[in-house]
């Protein structure tokens, strides 16, 4: 068992967890401006999905990682905007309308992977990191955390950034509002519509990130059904963190690191089946649920459309 | 279930489907068949982008699927999984719960199928070997759903994200069961061992057709007479519709839950049972059809109703096995019918919320 | 606001036309007109009661003020020049403050934020200036809130305090108030009554929305008595000033209802009590929770033929003890016992059959299936027993002509019995509950708030239809927040406050002090010496 606590183990871990947290860390944090406004946003796999497809594609092409992920915002938002116009313009069913999106990217990316790469499967040349002076040269924790690529420090920017924004702002407010009771926002002269549309666009640029991350960043090379459930679990975090982004960031590290346990594990030479460790993070979520699931509070109009002087 | 507003539960479908008897043939036709049309239409689009002439993928789906003998005995075998599967989704979507976890139910009443049933050939007669692979699979798939079940009745935790969460799990644990436990040690590919041939369900007459399909077409009937015309099946379209009045009438919400939660999976897992008893007669490992999701759309464009389900599973299966033809021949790979599957959700909303408007400006 | 400010440069307000003018509006919703051809003019300076029963169209009204509807015909003035209220952002900029029914503000938000709520998201909350104007609130108006509270664990008359709160801070000119009273103790009424003349008198402009006659009275300055969507008149501040309370609600019930008051307090029931105890509870507790009120030591007793009346504010514990009567929420302590049977531990179906009933007042809620026809409904607390099932198979004939019967029985207006029983009025509804409840061998009925929401015609009837079943030799619970229907129908009262008993009087027509008495139970304070018996 010694050779599981070695240097390289533990800090391909401590990588591997933060590498497998990115993604579902900023799913998580977009998925819970929806939730806070009352969308259940099921869509979110997809939009992670069409992130990850449309960011190695522009990535690609472009030949520049960073406009590959102005590519996954821009393809998480298209599929939001799906999502917006349905489910809160014309307020059909979020959760049927969720997984039509999802299914309907799945399908539409591995179509455009068939004919576009699947017979080269192009790779991205390896990011580059941003080592960060001093801290990159601790031991263990320094090449795991300090020296990752800049769209990791944008990850963990935005948790403190939306921490702000929903405690001192009149955001979180007012986000609330829209989920807990739509009515009184709107007689109070909020613009439940305008909020609700908002907060799911953004949930749509924060997964298509989360999916460019995965797929530029993470693998270097688009695959279909790249995002294995990422965003069901970013869905997850949102309901258990209450509110709070740095929960979300919490939760998103211990999913990373159960995940990364499959390949440090294969670096330990350890003969456990992958799929008995990718279990893990799900089994995971329900422990937690079975914990805590009668504390998940949610938004009391979470899923219900809102029509003015409807009675 | 109106899509179009989400306040209204389950049971508005069946009230729809009364008014819409009522409503000029023509509307019902466009209300249902105009989505179809306009699915088929969107999806032509995005196969014209990639490059492929729709007209002739579609007609070779066709002719695949539903105009050849060979075509159509598989479109009929290929239909028990998704019958059993819409049989458990009606009972879950008209009591009002959100089963999204058929995938990993599937799976594991397949998987434990397959490791039972070739152990008992010859220990016990053929029939009963069949029998004990179907129960099974009824009970793990219900298992399977029991934490979700729990959670929800007892604890109000909202199932879509239990549910699908179980279904990771599930099919992950299926996965490891046929490398671990069920692996069969004659053969170097991770599998099960295999019902011969001769041990499966029988053939229907001189053709391949499994005679799953009777069992399927059983299993919607039956969901269907009892969801409309049991107490039982009233008592749970009432948990659906209000819980709060079914409380107030003194039923048990959380045990018909429970209830719900188990006939839904235990038809999940019979699906799974049927796909090995009846055709595949082993599992192999990362097998994985992802049937479950995909017959959400079927179940919610036939209302709920199970007659309309089962014509619906028959153009789909046509399409499933056109399509995995064409992945062959054509070179479209057989995920496009997820796009087919997707485009037909959301004109189907669409379509409902424009009736929606155009019943309101009536009024 | 800047746009109304030029309005009134260019055109110096008409002193006829006040702040609001509605001229001719006229509103329809399917199957009915809400409002019709209804003109009114609102003055700065005034409380302007707009008055009548439920369905008269004053929801309508408001709806319209406060931007959630517009008039189908006709228009709105704002100091005299024609406008549009097309959302609430137009009202509120148009200085047009609402107070709901039904609390409109976040629970799970504290009281501070649901000031400020509707604020630009982007900006920072500034809460200084709220602190300083809510000093100069309470100070002005008596307006004291714990500006960090979670607003949902405040009282309902709290909760209204923050409204009007907040319709100061954004300098309205104009207040709506809809039955605002119908959730406070007489004596928040009457404090709330003198906080609509301090408004008034600080200039802006107050409406106040009621179906009570005497507070409309006290607190008016002009009344407007609504009737089936129109304007069936008005007393300006002149004749009011002329009118005695007495001579004034005469002339209001001519106006509501064409006839004389007399008609209106219903008289008092002749009493059929027996001495034989049909139900006999016994220190019945309940678990309560964070929404729950718990019941705690609850006695009482139930004789065939009595109505025993049940008032308290709404929240305090009534419907907790009606579901815990039922079978529909677990006892933690004491025994429910009816006629020689115990049945604490029975549960809906068993009191069911043995004769217990519950009509409940939450009509859509759980009292019906809205989606679901008539007919099923009908049978909801029936199914799978015979012979509207047989061995768990339905009998949809049975089921149609039972409902059919029930339809004629107790004069349900429908087309017939498949259509969903959600598109019937609240009348009907009612009527069709009420037949399910009796079905069989009814012994003891628990009416929770019977009428609440009907027209005066299906009230009228209802409170017949109590009395009857009293005759007939069952007992009643009757469960209501109306003082006038109790002191009418109840052999004795009982007061409840906090989940538990604060008295119980026996209705001997003492009229006003029997009134007085009520509400100060109502009010929490316990009977002197008299011991619960």
């Amino acid at each position: 068992m010694e050779a599981l606590l070695t240097e390289a183990f533990l800090s391909s871990l401590l990588t591997g967890a933060i590498v497998a947290a990115i993604p579902m860390l900023l799913a998580g944090l977009g998925e819970q401006m929806s939730e806070k406004a009352g969308v259940l946003n099921i869509g979110i796999e997809g939009m992670m999905l069409m992130g990850a497809y449309l960011g190695f594609f522009v990535a690609f092409q472009f030949d520049s990682i960073w406009l590959g992920f102005l590519g996954g915002i821009v393809g998480g938002m298209l599929v939001a905007v799906l999502m917006a116009v349905l489910c809160v313009r014309l307020g059909l069913n979020q959760i049927v309308i969720g997984i039509g999106l999802t299914l309907g990217v799945e399908g539409l990316t591995a179509l455009l992977h068939h004919f576009q790469f699947s017979r080269t499967y192009p790779r991205l040349p390896a990011p580059v990191r941003a080592d960060l002076p001093l801290l990159s040269d601790i031991p263990v924790i320094g090449p795991s955390i300090f020296s990752r690529h800049p769209i990791v420090y944008i990850a963990l920017l935005s948790v403190v950034v939306l921490a702000y924004l929903y405690r001192r702002t009149n955001l979180g407010m007012t986000l609330r509002a829209a989920g807990e009771s739509p009515a009184a926002l709107d007689v109070a002269g909020g613009n439940v519509e305008g909020v609700r549309v908002f907060s799911v666009l953004f949930t749509g640029a924060m997964a298509g990130l989360g999916g460019a991350y995965l797929a530029n960043v993470g693998a270097g090379l688009f695959i279909p059904f790249m995002t294995g459930g990422a965003g069901f679990i970013g869905i997850v975090l949102a309901m258990l963190a209450r509110g709070r982004p740095l929960w979300v960031l919490i939760g998103a590290l211990i999913f990373g690191a159960a995940l990364s346990l499959t390949t440090a594990l294969q670096v330990a030479g350890s003969n456990i089946p992958t799929d008995v460790i990718q279990m893990l993070p799900f089994a995971a979520v329900m422990l937690v649920l079975m914990v805590f699931g009668r504390k998940a509070r949610l938004p009391a109009a979470l899923g219900i459309s809102y029509e003015r002087g409807a009675r | 279930m109106s899509m179009a507003d989400d306040i209204e539960t389950s049971e508005t479908a069946s009230v729809q489907v009364a008014v819409m008897r009522r409503r000029p043939a023509l509307r019902v036709a466009m209300l249902t068949l105009g989505p179809i049309l306009a699915a088929f239409v969107l999806s032509a689009v995005i196969l014209m982008l990639v490059g492929v002439d729709p007209l002739k993928y579609y007609s070779y789906i066709l002719q695949r699927g539903l105009f050849s003998g060979l075509g159509l005995e598989q479109t009929a075998t290929r239909m028990a999984p998704l019958l059993f599967l819409c049989a458990s989704l009606i009972i879950a979507f008209r009591a009002g719960i959100w089963n999204l976890g058929t995938d990993g139910q599937f799976l594991l009443g397949a998987v434990i199928a397959a490791a039972t049933a070739p152990l008992l050939v010859g220990v016990l007669p053929g029939w009963l070997v069949l029998l004990v692979g179907f129960v099974l699979a009824a009970l793990v798939g219900a298992l399977w759903s029991i934490l979700p079940a729990l959670l929800r009745a007892y604890h109000g935790v909202n199932e879509i994200i239990t549910t699908l969460m179980m279904s990771f799990l599930g099919v992950l644990f299926a996965s490891v069961l046929v490398k671990l436990v069920f692996l069969d040690p004659a053969t170097t590919v991770p599998q099960t061992r295999t019902l011969p041939v001769a041990d499966r369900l029988p053939r229907l007459f001189d053709t391949s057709i499994s005679s799953g399909l009777i069992w399927g077409l059983i299993a919607v009937i039956a969901v269907h007479l009892m969801m409309t015309r049991t107490a039982f099946g009233l008592r749970l379209r009432m948990v659906g519709a209000n819980p709060h009045a079914a409380a107030h009438a003194g039923l048990s919400v959380p045990l018909l839950t429970m209830a719900v939660f188990a006939l839904s999976a235990g038809f999940a897992g019979l699906a799974g049972a049927s796909e090995i008893l009846g055709v595949a007669g082993n599992v192999r490992a990362d097998w994985n059809p992802a049937y479950g999701l995909m017959v959400i759309p079927l179940v919610f464009l036939a209302r709920f109703h199970g007659i309309a389900a089962i014509i619906l599973v028959f153009f789909y299966s046509a399409m499933l096995i056109g399509s995995e033809s064409a992945a062959r021949r054509l070179g479209v790979p057989q995920d496009f019918t997820l796009v087919l599957v997707a485009s037909l959700l959301i004109c189907l909303g669409l379509g409902e919320y424009i009736d929606h408007r155009m019943r309101q400006k009536e009024q | 606001m800047s746009g109304l400010a030029t309005q009134e440069m260019d055109l110096p307000p008409d002193p006829g036309a006040g702040v609001i003018g509605l001229n001719n509006v006229t509103k329809h919703f399917p199957g009915v007109i809400a409002v019709d051809n209804v003109s009114l003019t609102i003055h700065a300076g005034e409380v302007h009661v707009l008055l009548g029963e439920n369905g008269a169209g004053k929801s309508t009204l408001v709806g319209m003020l406060a931007g959630l509807q517009e008039p189908d015909d006709g228009f709105l003035a704002l100091a005299g020049n024609r406008a549009r209220l097309a959302s609430p952002v137009a009202s509120l900029d148009a200085g047009i403050s609402t107070v709901f029914q039904h609390s409109m503000l976040v629970p799970t938000l504290t009281v501070f934020e649901n000031l400020i709520l509707g604020a630009p998201w982007y900006k920072r909350p500034n809460r200084a200036t709220i602190e300083q104007r809510m000093g100069a609130l309470q100070r002005d108006f008596a307006l004291s809130l714990p500006l960090d509270a979670i607003t949902g664990e405040l009282s309902l008359g709290q909760q209204q305090q923050i409204e009007i709160a907040r319709a100061l801070l954004r300098d309205s000119r104009v207040v709506i108030l809809d039955e605002a009273t119908s959730m406070l103790t007489p004596q928040g009424a009457e404090e709330l009554g003198a906080r609509m003349r301090k408004l008034v008198q600080s200039g802006l402009a107050v409406i106040f929305i009621t179906h009570k006659l005497s507070e409309a009275y006290r607190f008016g300055d002009r009344i407007s008595v609504l009737k089936q969507g129109r304007l069936a008149g008005q007393l300006g501040p002149e004749r009011l000033a002329t009118l005695s309370e007495d001579q004034a609600i005469d002339e209001i019930v001519q106006l509501m209802f064409g006839r004389d008051s007399g008609g209106g307090d219903a008289e008092r029931r002749q009493t059929s009590c027996t001495d034989e105890v049909l139900l006999d509870v016994v220190g019945l507790e309940t678990e309560g929770g964070a929404d729950v009120m718990g019941l705690h030591a609850i006695s009482l007793q139930v004789r065939a033929g009595e109505i025993l009346g049940i008032a308290g504010i709404d929240g305090n514990g009534q419907k907790q003890l009606a579901e815990a009567l039922a079978g529909q929420r677990p006892v933690a302590r004491g025994r429910v016992q009816l006629q020689n049977n115990t049945v604490t531990s029975a549960n809906v179906a068993e009191r069911r059959r043995m004769g217990l009933r519950y009509l409940t007042d939450d009509r859509l809620g759980e009292g019906s299936i809205g989606a679901f026809p008539i007919s099923d409904n009908t049978v909801l607390k029936d199914v799978g027993e015979p012979p509207f099932w047989l061995r768990g198979i339905e009998r949809p004939a049975q089921i149609a002509q039972h409902a059919r019967d029930l339809i004629q029985h107790f004069q349900v207006r429908t087309p017939n019995e498949t259509t969903p029983i959600g598109r019937l009025s609240g009348g009907n509804i009612q009527k069709i509950l009420l037949g399910r409840e009796l079905l069989g061998n009814a012994r003891v009925v628990v009416f929770n708030k019977p009428t609440y929401g009907l027209d005066l015609q299906n009230i009228e009837a209802s409170r017949q239809r109590i009395g009857e079943i009293a005759a007939a030799g069952k007992g009643v619970i009757l469960i209501s927040t109306d003082l006038d229907e109790l002191m009418a129908l109840a052999d004795r009262i009982i007061v409840m406050e906090g989940g538990r008993i604060r008295g119980t009087l026996d209705n001997d027509g003492g009229g006003e002090a029997l009134r007085l008495r009520i509400g100060r139970l109502m009010a929490g304070e316990e009977l002197e010496q008299k011991a619960t018996a």
